[in-house]
C-alpha cells in the first residue's frame, strides 16, 4: 500500500524526527527544518513523535493515494487541493485510493510537512528515515530527494477521528524572525562592542540558504580569531568566519569544522528561520542556559496542551 | 581534579563542549576517548549523541530528560576519572596503500618540496603510526595526523572536483583516505583499495577516533587484487 509521487516539487525529501547517534561515523542529523510544523502534522493524525513525514521545501508536490488512509499538512502556506477542491492546512483529511492531493506554491514561509496516518513506512539507515542528500544517505535510496513515480508506503487506515488546529493557535510566517541565542563556544573571543553590534543589528537572509545552514548580511561582528582547531559543530550554531558574516548551522551541517561561533541558536528559533526567504530578516536576542531551558519547557507544555478541534463527520 | 588546561563551555541549549587542551597532542586523544566512554556509560539515555574531535568533546544531551547541572556534574565526574590517561586503548589498523605518480599525483611535488625523493616521501608517509583525531566532513573521512613536518603541505590552489574514492591524501599535518569520490583540495599520494565507509557494514568504518593507523606500501598488482578500481589506473587523476 503506498502513494505514487505524481510531481515531485522543488524539493521533497522524507524526514523523520533526525538522525542521532551516529556523529561518530561523521554523519549529520538530519530531519525536519521546521520541528514544530512537523510536530504539529504527527500530532493531527495522531502519529507517534518521530514518525516519517515529507518536507516540501517551496511547493509543488502532488500525490496519488493508492490506499485509504488520512493525511494532515502544516507548515508554510501551500495551497492545498484534493481532487481538485481546495482544503486548509492543519487539518487532518481522509483520502481514497485514486485520490490526488496537489499543493502550490507558498506566499508564507517555504517549506511544508506531508504527514500520513501511522507516518510513511520507507526504509530505515543509521536507524532514521531521514533524507540527507549530501551524504548519499536516508530516503527511498541513497539520500534521494523525491521523484516522479517515486511510491511511498504507507498503511491503510480505514477510519480515524479528523481533528483541526484552530487559526489562533497556528504559527504566522513572517519576514522577519528574533532567534534566541545561547552564548557559548567561542563567544569568549568576541569583545563587548562586537557581542552588541551582533545583538543589535538586523540582518538579511542571502540567498545562500539551504538545509546546511543559512548565511545572512549585516554589521561585521567577525572576532579577529581565525587559527582554530575543527571541532563538533551542534544544531543551530552560530559560525562566524573572517568576513564578519554570520552562518546559521541547521540540520545538514558537518559536523565538525574550524571557524569560531558566538553561540548557538533555539531550536524552536531555527524553526522560524528556516520559514524565511532570501531578503528577509533577522535580529539576534541574546538567552541564559537557565531560560533557554525554560522557554523549551514552557514550549513543550503549549504544544501537549493547546486542544485540536474534531471535526464532526 | 580537572586539569586547568580542561574547560566546559555550553555550547548550545541542549550541549556542552569541554576542551581538554590548546593544541594536538597524543594524549589529549587518549584522554577524549576515555572521556566518552566514561560519559557513555554514566549518561545513558541522557546522551544524544557526541562529536570528539582534536582537542575538544561535544555532548549533546536529552533536555527533556535533565538539566545543564546534572550534564556538567556528570561530564566533571568523567574529568577526574580520565586525569591520567595517557596512552590511547584504541585498535592499530593497517591500511594498504598503492603510492605512485599514477594513483597520487601530487608525489613529485610534494618530494620536491621535502627537498627529498619520491622514493623516500613515499617512505616517510608510511614510517609512523597516525591516530586517528576526528571524524566528519563526510561520512567515514577520518582526520589523521600528524604526518613528518617536512611533508606538510598546503592544500592545492585549485581544489579538484573529483577526488576518487580511496585517495590517500594530505594537507597540512593532516592525512586521510577519501572515504567516497568528492570534491577536494588535499595533496594525493596514493591509493588505497580498503573501503572507509560502508552504510551496508557493520560496523561501516574500519577505524574509529582514538584509533591508530599504519600505512602499508602494496604493489599496482596488490592493488587490484585487493579490490581496487582498475578504471581509476585507467584514466589518471589530473
Amino acid at each position: 500500500m503506498s502513494m505514487l509521487v505524481a510531481q515531485p516539487g522543488l524539493l521533497s525529501l522524507l524526514q523523520d524526527a533526525g538522525r542521532f547517534g551516529a556523529h561518530h561515523i561523521g554523519l549529520t542529523n538530519g530531519g525536519p527544518l521546521d520541528q514544530q510544523a512537523f510536530a504539529w502534522a504527527n500530532r493531527l493524525l495522531g502519529n507517534d513523535a518521530n514518525a516519517c513525514a515529507i518536507e516540501v521545501s517551496f511547493g509543488g508536490l502532488q500525490l496519488q493515494a493508492q490506499v485509504d488512509t488520512y493525511i494532515a499538512i502544516t507548515g508554510a502556506d501551500m495551497p492545498l487541493q484534493i481532487d481538485g477542491v481546495a482544503q486548509p492546512l492543519w487539518t487532518s483529511h481522509r483520502v481514497t485510493a485514486g485520490s490526488k492531493i496537489s499543493l502550490g506554491f507558498a506566499q508564507q514561509g517555504t517549506r511544508a510537512y506531508v504527514a500520513v496516518a501511522g507516518g510513511w513506512q520507507t526504509p530505515h539507515s543509521f536507524g532514521s528515515r531521514s533524507t540527507v542528500v549530501r551524504e548519499k544517505i536516508g530516503g527511498l535510496s541513497n539520500g534521494a530527494k523525491l521523484t516522479d513515480n517515486d511510491l511511498l508506503a504507507c498503511n491503510a487506515t480505514p477510519s480515524l477521528q479528523r481533528y483541526t488546529l484552530e487559526q489562533d493557535h497556528q504559527p504566522q510566517y513572517g519576514s522577519h524572525a528574533d532567534l534566541h541565542v545561547v552564548l557559548g563556544y567561542q563567544q569568549a573571543l568576541f569583545n563587548p562592542s562586537t557581542q552588541r553590534r551582533f545583538f543589535t543589528s538586523t540582518y538579511t537572509m542571502t540567498d545562500r540558504a539551504d538545509r546546511m545552514g543559512m548565511r545572512l548580511e549585516g554589521a561585521n561582528v567577525a572576532c579577529g580569531t581565525q587559527q582554530m582547531l575543527s571541532e563538533g559543530i551542534c544544531h543551530g550554531a552560530i559560525q562566524i568566519p573572517a568576513d564578519g558574516q554570520p552562518i546559521v548551522l541547521l540540520n545538514d551541517r558537518q559536523t565538525i569544522g574550524g571557524y569560531p561561533k558566538i553561540g548557538s541558536v533555539m531550536g524552536q528559533d531555527t524553526a522560524r528561520l528556516a520559514q524565511l526567504r532570501p531578503g528577509d530578516t533577522v535580529t539576534f536576542t541574546p538567552v541564559d542556559i537557565h531560560d533557554a531551558h525554560n522557554l523549551n519547557a514552557l514550549a513543550a507544555y503549549r504544544f501537549h496542551n493547546t486542544p485540536l478541534h474534531a471535526i464532526d463527520e | 581534579m580537572p586539569t586547568s588546561r580542561m574547560r566546559i563551555e555550553v555550547a548550545s541549549e541542549n550541549s556542552f563542549i569541554i576542551y581538554f587542551n590548546d593544541h594536538i597532542a597524543a594524549h589529549t586523544s587518549a584522554q577524549i576517548s576515555a572521556c566518552a566512554a566514561c560519559l557513555r556509560q554514566s549518561m545513558g539515555p541522557l546522551l544524544v549523541d557526541m562529536v570528539p574531535s582534536y582537542a575538544s568533546l561535544l555532548v549533546i544531551y536529552q533536555a527533556h530528560l535533565t538539566d545543564h547541572y546534572e550534564v556538567k556534574g556528570l561530564i566533571a565526574q568523567a574529568l577526574t576519572q580520565v586525569q591520567d590517561e595517557a596512552t590511547s586503548t584504541g585498535k592499530l589498523i593497517y591500511l594498504p596503500v598503492y603510492y605512485s605518480q599514477e594513483s597520487g599525483p601530487d608525489l613529485p611535488l610534494l618530494a620536491q618540496a621535502a627537498n627529498l625523493t619520491v622514493a623516500d616521501t613515499i617512505a616517510l608517509h608510511h614510517s609512523m603510526a597516525y591516530q586517528v583525531y576526528a571524524i566528519g566532513f563526510a561520512p567515514g573521512f577520518a582526520y589523521l595526523g600528524e604526518v613528518d613536518q617536512r611533508l606538510a603541505a598546503p592544500r592545492i590552489a585549485t581544489p579538484r572536483l573529483k577526488v576518487p574514492k580511496g585517495a590517500v591524501a594530505i594537507a597540512d599535518r593532516q592525512t586521510a583516505v577519501y572515504p567516497s569520490q568528492s570534491p577536494g583540495g588535499w595533496n594525493l599520494i596514493g591509493l588505497c583499495p580498503t573501503p572507509m565507509f560502508n552504510p551496508d557494514q557493520d560496523p561501516p568504518m574500519p577505524v574509529s577516533v582514538g584509533d591508530q593507523i599504519k600505512f602499508e606500501p602494496i604493489t599496482r598488482a596488490e592493488f587490484l587484487q585487493q579490490g581496487g578500481d582498475e578504471q581509476l589506473l585507467l584514466e589518471p587523476i589530473a
